[in-house]
């Protein structure tokens, strides 16, 4: 039967079983959502912003491990969702962005709203198509949701020009992909396998630097199975938190330039480094010619490219983590490793994380920790970028994969408040909190409207110190509390909440902070709180940029100027 | 480590955009393409390409995993250092006079390079060959005024069953 290209796309999203998009009507997609109404399966939640759209597909497809899709129309709508599309880029996020394009006539004249969207979105996307016949948009889809959700997930875009959305064509659903360029799943090679095992088995102080390939492969069992076996301490990246358990005895935190001390100085001092599906990041590393200076190190990733990119590695196993570490378990030995991880432990003793000091006033790490006691650990946090984020990912103990969302890659402030959204639209019986700085609370503010007419449960807590925080703690570090413009003035969250229809509190004290908490919980609905905390707290320990992970700043120090 | 002129093979699906995304990702990861020739391949819907970059191995073999990363890549290698034949097509179009004319026509024999265009005071000659032999046949007709050169840029394929 024919139909038209509108059709086809709905359909075909039905068959691969999206039930939300994220999107904000325009000229060119009025084919689309006029035929929306047709799949009722298909829900569409209309936020405010492009961008919002883009970062809450991300934060549903976080979740669910399926491409989250969200729409928008040509020209504006298009170039709105770039940087929604690049944080799922860096992040490898499945993705399915759509934007309308004028009608092919149209394309090339700058008409009215065209923009060259696939051009734009082309170093941050794993694929993209522009559609210029409906009967080829069955395949295309089809192609989308395979490319983005395989091997090592990513964005993919599809531009369907206006006129391809109303001609019609026959509607044949293709039941194969034909990628003959597309590699998926490389087959592990068994001789790495065993040059590996050897290499852990005869290492004596072994750590294992967890990353979000383990939570995208969805291995948490195999990951377990191995490091319990082999009894290696773990440490994760920003965004490996929730790939193993944080309560575990051999948890240590995260590594990097806000990781634990210990965490750092158990990679420092390591004869062995397992890094398992990270990408060496420079957040993470520090300086590489001073990482690890005594470990060999085996990388395990499934992206060819990710070998030997940032780093030069002496073992690299290039597989699907899952496969890696099952055939890898049967091959390494039971150990023990008491007296390193007793060396660890002795570290983390020296160099505590402190979430309140008797002199200060509300500390946002006091804040995220109540958070953390009062859910007893269960919510998901889905973080901003900043000091809020470190804040989060420090104080708070993740146990559960994907408890822990965050925008590590291109650190996309405003990235929570509409992330929050897809993660709570994706698992509507979890608690879910949006921490946010209150200078990146105002990048995405506009969704709280979405939030409202959705009836979108989520938390939020701004952990308002009236700066752009982090920037604001290099200043003072680095460039001598020279503050230029990172003080903020703010409106009256708490009033600018109940505007939006959502109840809300504003909190000063640490003795209000445990209420305001109940309050939020103990409401059905979307719920808001203004801490405001300390000025001029800094985020510590750190690593200064640029610097290796031996030189842990933990007390603040004014130092010298420096040129970055 | 050494920069050095690094030969890129690929094979790739002929669809709208391919070689924008190659390009585009070269320029991406720092890398300047010293010359790029695409044409049809044995396989009807896929091009055969031929990139020429200059860098060191270890940074070509990360560019070279990254092409292979896109979609419509099929097959990439870096054939520098295995047995290849290469050519290069140039057409250049010098000056000539009455008295010009046989000298020019001489050094275009040994170059075993054509005469495909004669005019009342040019000749166009096509030369094909490597690079080396291209670039001194040009030096050789610069003395005589060369108005126009165009190169295909280099094209290469590995030899017998490589
Ligand atoms: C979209 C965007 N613009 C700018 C930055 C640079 N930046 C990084 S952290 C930061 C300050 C964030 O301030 P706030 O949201 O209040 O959070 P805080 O650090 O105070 O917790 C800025 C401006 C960014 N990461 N993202």
């Amino acid at each position: 039967m024919k139909k038209t290209g509108a059709q086809i796309l709905c359909e075909s999203l039905v068959k691969e079983g999206v039930e939300v998009i994220f999107g904000i009507l325009g000229g060119s997609v009025l084919p689309i959502y006029d035929t929306l109404p047709q799949y009722p399966q298909l829900r569409h939640i209309l936020v405010r912003h492009e961008q919002a759209a883009a970062h809450a597909a991300d934060g549903y497809a976080r979740i669910t491990h399926r491409a989250g899709v969200c729409l928008a129309t040509s020209g504006p709508g298009a170039t709105n969702l770039v940087t929604g599309i690049a944080n799922a880029y860096m992040d490898s996020v499945p993705l399915v962005a759509i934007t309308g394009q004028v009608a092919s006539p149209f394309i090339g004249k700058d008409a009215f709203q065209e923009i060259d969207i696939t051009g734009i979105t082309l170093p941050v996307v794993k694929h993209s198509y522009l559609v210029t016949d409906p009967a080829d948009l069955a395949g295309v889809v089809k192609e989308a949701f395979f490319i983005a959700q395989t091997g090592r997930p990513g964005p993919v875009l599809i531009d369907i020009p206006r006129d391809v959305q109303v001609n019609e064509a026959e509607f044949v659903c293709p039941d194969k992909v034909n990628l003959p360029g597309y590699k998926l799943k490389p087959r592990v090679n068994a001789a790495q396998i065993i040059r590996a095992a050897e290499l852990i088995n005869a290492a004596e102080r072994p750590v294992v630097i967890g990353g979000r390939g383990i939570i995208i492969s969805q291995a948490y069992q195999e990951f377990r199975e191995f490091v319990e076996k082999s009894q290696i301490p773990v440490v994760t990246t920003l965004l490996g938190i929730g790939s193993f358990p944080e309560n575990h005895v051999l948890s240590f935190g995260m590594l990097g330039m806000h990781g634990m001390a210990y965490a750092n100085m158990a990679v420092q001092n390591a004869d062995l480094i397992i890094a398992i599906g990270m990408r060496f990041d420079d957040r993470a590393t520090g300086d590489t010619s001073t990482f690890a200076p005594k470990a060999r190190i085996l990388h395990i990733d499934i992206d060819p490219a990710e070998i030997g990119k940032n780093l030069c590695v002496d073992i690299p196993i290039v597989g699907d983590i899952k496969n890696v570490l099952t055939t890898l378990n049967k091959r390494i030995d039971i150990k023990e490793h008491v007296a390193w991880i007793s060396q660890i432990n002795q570290w983390k003793h020296e160099y505590p994380l402190v979430d309140d000091r008797e002199d200060a006033g509300l500390l946002p790490q006091y804040v995220i920790r109540r958070i953390y006691e009062l859910t007893e650990g269960k919510a998901i946090m889905v973080t901003g970028v900043g000091q809020n984020q470190m804040w989060a990912a420090q104080h708070f103990q993740y146990v559960e994969p994907n408890s822990f969302v965050s925008s590590g890659g291109l650190g996309t402030m405003g990235f929570e408040l509409p992330a929050a959204m897809g993660v709570k639209i994706a698992v509507p019986d979890s608690v879910v909190w949006s921490i946010a700085g209150d200078g990146g609370f105002q990048m995405t503010i506009q969704e709280m409207a979405t939030i409202s007419q959705e009836d979108i449960a989520i938390k939020i807590a701004i952990i308002n110190n009236t700066a752009l925080g982090m920037v604001r703690q290099w200043q003072e570090l680095f460039y001598r509390r020279r503050y230029v413009d990172t003080l903020l003035w703010n409106p009256d969250f708490v009033k600018v909440s109940e505007a939006y229809g959502i109840p809300a509190l504003k909190v000063t004290r640490k003795a209000e902070v445990v209420p305001a908490i109940h309050s939020a919980l103990d409401h059905s609905g979307p719920f808001l709180i203004d801490f405001n905390v300390e000025r001029e707290e800094n985020v510590y320990p750190m690593i200064a940029p640029g610097a290796g992970l031996s030189s842990i700043l933990t007390l603040p120090k004014v130092s010298k100027d420096s040129s970055f | 480590m050494l920069a050095v002129k690094h030969t890129l093979v690929a094979l790739v699906e002929d669809k709208p955009g391919v070689l924008n995304r190659i390009s585009s990702l070269f320029r991406r990861r720092n890398f300047n393409i010293d010359s790029i020739a695409v044409g049809s391949s044995e396989q009807p819907g896929f091009s055969r390409m031929t990139v020429v970059v200059r860098g060191d191995s270890a940074e070509v073999e990360q560019v070279r995993k990254q092409l292979d990363k896109l979609v419509n890549v099929v097959r990439v290698s870096d054939i520098t250092y295995v047995a290849i034949v290469t050519r290069e097509l140039a057409l250049i179009k010098v000056k000539a006079t009455a008295a010009t004319r046989s000298e020019i026509a001489q050094i275009i024999d040994i170059f075993r390079a054509n005469i495909i265009d004669v005019a009342a005071n040019s000749l166009t000659i096509e030369v094909t060959g490597n690079e080396e032999k291209v670039d001194s046949l040009i030096k050789l007709l610069r003395g005589f005024g060369i108005r126009e050169v165009v190169r295909t840029g280099r094209v290469a394929l590995t030899r017998g069953n490589a």
